[in-house]
């Protein structure tokens, strides 16, 4: 629903004129950040509030219950992408020169944004904090990749450079994110 | 207090010789006298945000809190070097190319190193448990490390730095005049020291501080 308002909004506020390719690249990518900002610093608190946390904690592995999480976030925001990306493509009325490499480059964006987001989420919900502490976290971390999936998806728009460096560089810091995150998760979620 | 006189000192010799001493540099003209603050202050920031990094690892793997207050410390104490490295880059960036800021990649790096510290210490304020916090923080700093190399891939493909480079890759050298290298290698030990001796006056109030609050705790239960 977040996402459906701000796609609105903007699309509003542009008034149908006909964007940039970098400019609508810059703001598929802004609406799919802040929504995810939005919907995913719940992960983790959820647990938290009902008191699962211990159950959960007994019951599973932490890499288990990471991968868990990380899962169904990445699905949860691939339903998203279904949802956002078709209705960008309508309201804003961006042609596509390179439909294949652009699917490809929301789905490793999407991804590489639900693990970073998922392990950002996890200190968050132990910091006991609300709210703007999971943006603050989160940007400088998906930073890199923001840059990265706005600059291939105007490649993707306009189809004037080969994209392949580019889908190699999400594909990498998808790894690096998920490994790092595998890697310190039971520091956050032991006690 | 003989190795605080002498530092003294050495950064006075040091501050007057940028400005007497040094020649000029050729291309960057007067505003070239910069590098003798600008660089070791850059180089000092990321020293210490590489010992704190280094440090909160340090913590994951042994969990001695006295680890903790090494990289906050050294985050603290990067950060001050970090923003006088920015502060100095943007009046640089005035003069040579006509606007304080330009998101240069050199200043876009810089941006994010400064937003990654400050969401450190965000989170270091938002809990108040302290071996928590001693956790979370060192769980942040170390993903934020790992993830920001990648910066470095997707900013020069993107845009062009104009920053002018110390070292020339292609001849191997230093492109510096004799007298200038001399002036450089002095501020840069001069500002070494600098930041030895703060991390020394911190870490000791530190500690005193520790101290006088357990005196108190002993005073308060020998009350009871």
């Amino acid at each position: 629903m977040f996402a459906i308002t701000t796609l609105v909004a903007v699309s509003f506020s542009v008034g149908g004129a006909v964007l940039d390719a970098d400019l609508s690249a810059a703001l598929l990518w802004l609406i799919l950040f802040f929504t995810s900002m939005a919907g995913l610093s719940r992960a983790f608190v959820q647990e938290e509030e009902a008191g699962t946390v211990t159950a959960l904690r007994l019951a599973a592995r932490p890499d288990a219950v990471f991968i868990g999480k990380y899962l169904f976030n990445v699905t949860l925001l691939f339903s998203l992408d279904v949802l956002v990306v078709p209705l960008f493509w309508v309201l804003l009325q961006q042609t596509v020169a390179l439909p294949l490499s652009f699917l490809a480059v929301v789905l490793l964006g999407t991804a590489g944004l639900a693990g970073a987001s998922t392990m950002v989420a996890a200190i968050v919900a132990k910091a006991g904090a609300r709210g703007p502490l999971m943006t603050v976290l989160a940007f400088p971390v998906l930073l890199p990749l923001l840059l990265g999936a706005i600059s291939s998806t105007r490649t993707c728009f306009v189809g004037d450079k080969a994209i392949a460096a580019d889908l190699l560089f999400l594909f990498c810091y998808n790894g690096v994110a998920l490994t790092a995150s595998l890697l310190l998760f039971p520091y956050v979620w032991d006690e | 207090m003989f190795w605080q006189i002498l530092l003294g000192i050495w950064m006075t010799a040091v501050i007057l010789a940028s400005f007497l001493y040094m020649p000029a540099t050729q291309g960057l003209g007067q505003t070239g006298r910069i590098i003798v603050y600008h660089v070791p202050a850059a180089w000092l920031a990321v020293l210490a945000y590489l010992i704190s990094m280094l440090n909160a690892v340090g913590y994951l793997r042994r969990g001695e809190l006295r680890l903790d207050r090494q990289a906050r410390i050294n985050a603290e104490l990067g950060t001050v070097f970090c923003l006088v490295a920015t502060v100095t880059g943007a009046i640089w960036s005035r003069a040579a190319w006509g606007w304080y800021w330009n998101w240069d990649p050199r200043q876009t790096s810089i941006a994010v190193l400064l937003l990654i510290y400050t969401a450190y210490f965000v989170l270091r304020s938002a809990v108040s448990d302290q071996a928590r916090r001693a956790r979370l923080s060192a769980v942040y700093s170390v993903l934020a490390f790992l993830t920001v190399p990648f910066l470095v891939f997707v900013v020069p493909r993107v845009y062009a730095s104009l920053h002018p480079d110390l070292i020339n890759l292609e001849q191997g050298s230093f492109d510096m005049d004799r007298k200038m290298l001399v002036v450089f290698l002095a501020s840069l030990a001069g500002f070494t020291g600098l930041y030895a001796w703060m991390y020394k006056l911190v870490a000791r109030l530190e500690n005193l501080l520790d101290k006088l609050e357990q005196q108190k705790r002993g005073e308060a239960e020998s009350e009871r």
